[in-house]
């Protein structure tokens, strides 16, 4: 085995003596990327920050509905991240049964478990107190004549992601608290009669189910899933719009297959599950509600390709982001489907697969959408626009490596190549047609980083040095834009705005400019 | 910089604030009992023997439990009306006297589980203890979140009935909207452990 180039030499010799992992680390490293990236990453940014930022802005609120429960869930969010990375320094590390941490092993690991459901606890909480509040806002908060048919894109993904927070979370809570109590009470909740570790028989009371866990867990963690896209599709939308500077195709389809989808995440969770033996009539069902849910998210995201159509686009950074957007998000989502479906399932299964079907999903689908809104949003929280130059290299080269990163992905998943393999699978047999992808992929991931080095530094530079924006920095409708300046004040609005027309008005004729904001009076002309 | 709605009801929705955000967190609480409560059903299920809660528990101790939490759901709407009919001292009794009926049933609730504990049953000893344990206690911590609120409103919380009565009041009804649901879900753990 080679040890890892560059940074090998920087880990300690606990971790990886001469610069090669140890399985340990390695499970240790794995688990807590999944936790890290998704509660600690996506949810934060894509909810608690651009909800937080955007979302009053676009309704015409002068802050949230509840500013102290905000605060509160900052907070919890905060001591939860502390709690998160203070494990890495616990005798025996963090946490490394995965970041699904699956029973018993869950239950047997090291201590670096318990930190990790108490930090996953204070999350869910914060997560909790954030989305009652965005659901409050969006409900009670909405400026005059801003009906739920004139909401832009955004709010109402935001709107169904964040009860989807609300009513998906409770369930891990409950899931944490019990796997607490059998790591620290010595229950047995997830833990069968008669368990032997290394050998040995574990001495509980036994009669738990390690089903029981799973199911709990995906109840939670498949309507994540579409936390982690649903507002990422609306940052989409909204660049999108602005850019084809002319209405949304398809609003109202958009609308009703987001609240459709929220209803469904909540049936279609053990299509994680298919082999473990729970039988095939619920594999069946399951996977029919599966197919079912794959739906809405087509018409969502065909929805958007159709606006393109006849569009005179323009070609800014956050476009091109959005742009890239939907054929990564197609991939991601087609590659799905094998997976949802339990006779292809049982090839693909803990492949590497898995891993790039859903890093489609959340990294050129995801991440992209967000460094789309931060593009798109910088002149209205800063005042100036972010650098042209730099950030379209930052696009190109992103664009470029994150496809040569997750692509191979597939090919090893369909070669039998499993996951979770510490030393990327060398010493196995069955590995070894498709090993030697790990180069290339290994090299692109460098360079990708090496790219996001243009964005931190344009982030910065920007904030003190970048081009003047005028308050509707883009010549966008919605009210953030319209009605607020950049970067608003404290109460967002000088005075309350007041809503007259529907979202996307671009280009509509006889107006003199190719946009009409929302809060523009009606004339005689619309009439 | 005003946030609308804080103490009247919007138009449309006819709620304020507080009162629909308690009522999306009641929501959330119901998935996370409910997650408790099908768990509890998957493993009762699945297991080859399980003892009857009355071989275990004190039923006796339960039914008075039972009535207290039932008997403080009472003096918390009393509060409320009484606040409505603007008799605030009245209302502040009514607080101190629900606030005094929790404490009474963490008391009962002490007394059981110091006896399970003087017998060695805990909550390793089997899985219908372990369950019991875990419910009652994230319901007794659900007691003692009421009580903290209630002890906020009744003192030095007290001081807003004065300069905002309408925001007071609305304060005690959502505490009260909570409360009555920790009463509920007593009335739902009381025969599933106990009777069942």
């Amino acid at each position: 085995m080679q040890p890892i180039p560059i940074i090998g030499a920087y880990l300690s010799a606990a971790n990886a003596p001469g610069g090669v992992m140890l399985p340990e680390f390695y499970n240790q490293l794995g688990a807590m990327h999944g936790t890290i990236m998704v509660f600690m990453g996506v949810v934060p940014l894509a909810v608690g920050g651009f909800g937080n930022f955007v979302m009053p802005l676009q309704i015409g609120a002068p802050d949230m509905a509840f500013p102290r429960i905000n605060m509160a869930s900052y907070w919890a969010y905060f001591v939860g991240g502390v709690v998160m990375l203070a494990s890495f320094f616990l005798p025996g590390g963090a946490a490394n049964s995965g970041w699904t941490s699956y029973v018993p092993l869950a239950v047997t690991a090291t201590v670096g478990q318990t930190w990790w459901l108490l930090g996953m606890v204070l999350l869910i909480t914060s997560s909790l107190l954030g989305s009652l509040n965005f659901i409050v806002t969006i409900f009670q908060l909405r400026a005059p004549g801003l009906t739920f048919m004139r909401l832009p894109i955004f709010v109402w993904l935001q709107l169904v992601t964040a009860y989807l927070l609300l009513l998906a979370f409770p369930p891990l809570e409950a899931a944490a608290v019990l796997q607490l109590m059998d790591r620290v009470a010595g229950t047995s909740f997830f833990l069968p009669s008669g368990l032997v570790v290394s050998g040995q028989i574990l001495g509980n009371s036994g009669g738990g189910n390690p089903l029981l866990w799973q199911h709990l867990f995906w109840f939670l963690a498949h309507p994540e899933v579409y936390v982690l896209i649903l507002p990422a599709m609306g940052i989409v939308a909204e660049v999108l719009a602005n850019n084809i500077r002319k209405p949304l195709w398809g609003y109202k389809p958009v609308v009703y297959s987001a609240i459709f989808l929220g209803f469904m995440s909540f049936v279609v969770w053990a299509h994680h599950m298919f082999l473990t033996g729970m039988g095939t009539t619920m594999s069946a069902f399951f996977q029919t509600t599966t197919m079912i849910i794959s739906i809405p998210s087509v018409v969502i995201l065909t929805s958007l390709f159709l606006s393109l159509w006849g569009a005179s686009i323009r070609f800014t950074t956050p476009m091109l982001f959005a742009l890239a957007f939907l054929p990564m998000f197609g991939i991601g989502g087609l590659t799905g489907l094998p997976l949802g479906l339990a006779p292809t399932d049982i090839h693909l299964h803990d492949t590497y697969y898995v891993i790039g079907h859903f890093h489609y999903v959340v990294a050129p689908g995801t991440l992209f959408a967000l460094f789309a809104g931060i593009y798109y949003w910088f002149p209205k929280a800063t005042g100036r626009y972010m650098n042209e130059l730099l950030g379209k290299i930052h696009f190109w080269g992103s664009f470029v490596c994150i496809n040569i990163v997750f692509f191979p992905m597939f090919i090893q998943g369909l070669a039998g190549m499993n996951r979770r393999l510490y030393d990327g699978g060398i010493q196995y047999a069955h590995a070894q047609t498709a090993a030697k992808w790990n180069m290339p992929m290994g090299h692109a991931a460098f360079a990708l980083w090496a790219f996001q080095l243009f964005f931190i530094f344009n982030f910065f530079w920007s904030i003190k040095k970048g081009r003047r924006s005028p308050s509707n920095a883009w010549d966008a409708t919605t009210l953030e834009w319209a009605a607020a300046p950049s970067p608003p004040p404290h109460g967002n609005f000088p005075e309350p705005p007041v809503v007259y027309r529907e979202a996307y008005e671009y280009s509509v004729p006889g107006h003199p400019r190719d946009f009409t904001p929302q809060n523009e009076p009606e004339t005689k002309r619309d009439k | 910089m005003d946030i609308p709605y804080t103490v009247t009801a919007r138009p449309d929705t006819g709620l304020y604030n507080g009162k629909l955000g308690i009522w999306l967190f009641l929501a959330s609480e119901v998935m996370l009992f409910g997650a408790l409560f099908s768990s509890y059903l998957l493993l009762r299920v699945g297991a080859e023997v399980w003892p009857r809660g009355e071989t275990i528990l004190n039923i006796p101790m339960a039914f008075l439990n039972t009535v207290i939490l039932i008997s403080s759901s009472v003096t918390m709407v009393l509060a409320w009306a009484s606040l409505k009919m603007n008799q605030f001292q009245k209302a502040r009794w009514c607080l101190i006297g629900t606030f005094l009926l929790a404490s009474g049933f963490l008391v009962v609730k002490f007394f059981e589980y110091s006896e399970k504990f003087a017998h060695g049953l805990a909550p390793k000893t089997n899985t219908f203890l372990a369950i019991y344990f875990t419910l009652t206690g994230l319901h007794g911590l659900h007691v003692v979140g009421g009580m903290v609120v209630m002890a906020f409103l009744f003192g030095p919380g007290a001081k807003m009935w004065r300069v905002a009565p309408e925001r007071y009041t609305n304060r005690v009804e959502i505490t009260g909207l909570y409360w009555h649901f920790v009463d509920l879900v007593w009335i739902f753990l009381f025969p599933v452990l106990y009777l069942l």
